[in-house]
């Protein structure tokens, strides 16, 4: 059997969509059967390959980084999946958007700042006026909502896309889950 | 219509003037009605669902949320069950693609006036706005969010509000009127710069009105109005009262 090429990314999430990704536990090795891990922060290849079938994409668009991860991974994956809260509604990352990116910055580097008190510049990316949803930038085929989403919910879609069954939620997965 | 007072005492005696009752149809089912219920209640009782979020039994009507929408036959417009009332032989439609589509958009709507953040929210499983989410099967917001900024409130003793999550549903400022009449809450600004206030846009904590029985907190539909002390998935709502204090106030209109 030809295993399906498989892309995960996290922009700016906290990483625990992909915990719960692998919170799936042993089903992991048939799961491995049927797909191929050609990209993701679990595996070490350092950039986007062509030819993805799926991607899931952790974490809302808030830096020049991000928006050019999620640009890429779009144009080189069949199918595309918002995965957690911070994908598909900005979720935490997006608690900043009340605030000028100015006032985010010198919040965190300088007055909680004991020392140094020096806002980044050149050697992290330049974060954008917004956080935003992965859908505002790029065409999203799938949404699956919560906090992170549950290992069953997962495992449950990826069987489903892989085999070919009609996607549905069904209410298994809420904002905040 | 209403009458001056001693005629309408007359008025209001059944034998005098016996309410009428109606017959129309819901999604092609006939059903009977008195002519003051409304076709959200009488959609109710014949256990055919609409989902709704400014309206709660046991306060009266405000037709704020919308989310009540059905179609009605030969008008263009949708209507808000909630305060719309039947007429002999209305065709009322309930679950039509158009209907379920505007409800959809409503809610999504309301989600970009605020910031909601659920994951972090004190309501967090708990929250009627949330649970609609699942139940129109709102998976992702069309629109663009406003990120709008908006305060916390956190000077009552007991109670805090947050703006943030408030979907101007106006719960809070009808059961303070209308069951704990104290009248603390109203709303003030116009369209989604409006918010609620109490007394007049003063700190809640420096409310000379508010009682502290904390009828809002409960009755409120999201994390908006929270007890203090309550972290994040730890706000549950207590909304029983409500049916015994209308009963108690001998008040059987709504
Ligand atoms: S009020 Fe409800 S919808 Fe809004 S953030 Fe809280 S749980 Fe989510
Ligand atoms: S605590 Fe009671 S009196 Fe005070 S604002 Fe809320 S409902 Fe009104
Ligand atoms: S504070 Fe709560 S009850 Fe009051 S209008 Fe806002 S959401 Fe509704
Ligand atoms: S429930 Fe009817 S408008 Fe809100």
């Amino acid at each position: 059997m030809t295993r399906i090429r498989v892309a995960t990314t996290w922009l700016d999430g906290c990483s625990g969509c992909h915990m719960s990704f692998l919170d799936i536990d042993e089903n992991i090795i048939q799961l491995f059967d049927r797909i191929e891990l050609v990209y993701s922060p679990l595996v070490d290849f350092k950039t986007i390959p062509e030819n993805i079938d799926l991607a899931l994409v952790e974490g809302a668009v808030s830096s020049e980084a991000d928006k050019e991860e999620i640009l890429t991974l779009r144009s080189r994956s069949k199918v595309l999946i918002s995965f957690g809260d911070c994908a598909v509604t900005a979720n935490v990352p997006g608690m900043r958007n009340q605030f000028s990116v100015m006032e985010t910055l010198s919040r965190a580097y300088i007055e909680n700042s004991a020392s140094g008190q020096i806002l980044p510049s050149g050697f992290v990316p330049k974060l954008l006026e917004y956080s935003r949803p992965v859908h505002e930038y790029v065409t999203v085929d799938l949404f699956l909502p919560g906090c992170p989403p549950p290992a069953g919910v997962i495992l449950s879609i990826l069987n489903d896309l892989i085999d070919g069954r009609p996607l549905s939620l069904g209410g298994k997965t809420r904002f905040g889950a | 219509m209403r009458y001056p007072a001693f005629l309408q005492r007359i008025a209001d005696r059944a034998d005098v003037q016996p309410v009428r009752i109606l017959t129309f149809s819901i999604n092609g089912q006939a059903v009977s009605a008195r002519e003051d219920e409304t076709i959200l209640s009488v959609a109710r009782e014949n256990g055919i669902s609409i989902p709704t979020l400014c309206h709660l039994d046991g306060l009266s009507e405000r037709g704020a949320c919308r989310l009540c929408i059905v179609e009605i036959k030969g008008s263009p417009k949708l209507s808000p069950s909630c305060v719309t009332l039947p007429r002999q032989d209305m065709e009322v439609i309930t679950n039509s693609d158009r209907v379920l589509d505007y409800r959809r958009k409503i809610l999504e709507l309301l989600f970009t006036e605020r910031n909601h953040i659920c994951s972090v929210c004190v309501s967090n499983g708990h929250c009627d706005l949330q649970s609609l989410t699942t139940e129109l099967g709102m998976t992702h917001v069309h629109y663009d969010y406003l990120h709008t900024r908006h305060a916390v409130d956190a000077s009552h003793e007991r109670f805090s509000v947050d703006h943030n999550r408030c979907v101007l549903c106006q719960r809070c400022i009808r059961v303070c009127e209308e069951i704990e009449g104290a009248h603390t809450w109203d709303v003030m600004g116009r369209g989604y710069l409006s918010k609620v206030i109490t007394d007049l846009n003063q700190p809640w904590g420096e409310s000379t009105s508010c009682t502290g029985c904390g009828k809002c907190v409960q009755v409120c539909p999201t994390g908006a109005l929270s007890e203090k002390g309550k972290s994040v998935a730890e706000m549950t709502k207590k909304r029983q009262f409500l049916p015994y204090l209308k009963l108690m106030r001998g008040d059987e209109s709504r």
